[in-house]
């Protein structure tokens, strides 16, 4: 159980810090593609390790308790939120910075826009 | 152990809140509010540790297909084409 223990606030320390950081450069970055790059790279991290640190804590309870534990239907229910997150943010996340490409939002100091005039079909 | 990590999780969802607010043009809102439902997501998975509910993970599964969907819509949205 100490093993496990340290390694669920190793997991949780790792989680908080990525967090942190991206809420941070949310809110100090310039325009809206180094928000995104900020906000949602950190934030999955460190959400994936919150919910690792669940996994570990409840499936340790779950086998010290046995077979009937009531935390096995918690440890399997957050390693299907784990999976669902991993997902849905990477694709949420290309479809917003195509949206704001799409709706003519330019990057701040930029000089050169590569994609500039190039109509990207489907 | 897990009252302190949602602690500082709500103090995260504060300042994505706060970016919310003052963030301008609508993608920056819209990405400040997908950053806020992914750690709306995490601190769910924590508080159904920490209570001991099991019911809370099947809630943070179903709001992070939900908010899934709803950003897909609000990004077409802000593109301008039709559904």
């Amino acid at each position: 159980m100490g093993a496990l223990n340290i390694v669920t606030y190793v997991f949780i320390g790792v989680g908080l810090f990525f967090n942190a950081v991206g809420s941070f450069g949310l809110n100090r970055f310039p325009d809206v593609y180094t928000r995104l790059h900020a906000a949602t790279k950190c934030t999955t991290f460190g959400s994936m390790f919150l919910i690792l640190a669940v996994i570990v804590q409840s499936a340790s309870i779950w086998v010290m308790e046995g077979a009937l534990s009531s935390q096995s239907v918690l440890s399997i229910h957050a390693i299907i939120a784990l999976v669902v997150l991993l997902i849905t943010n990477a694709t949420s996340a290309h479809a917003i910075a195509r949206a704001a490409h799409r709706s003519g939002e330019k990057p701040a100091r930029a000089v050169v826009d590569d994609l500039e005039g190039k109509d990207i079909n489907d | 152990m897990w009252l302190p990590a949602a602690i500082v999780m709500v103090v995260c969802m504060l300042a994505c809140i706060a970016r919310i607010f003052i963030g301008p043009g609508a993608p920056t809102r819209l990405a400040a509010f997908d950053t806020t439902n992914t750690l709306v997501v995490a601190l769910m998975v924590v508080l159904a540790i920490m209570f001991e509910q099991v019911i809370f993970v099947d809630v943070a599964i179903v709001y992070a297909l939900l908010s899934f969907i709803m950003t897909l819509y609000v990004a077409r949205f802000i593109e301008g084409k039709k559904f």
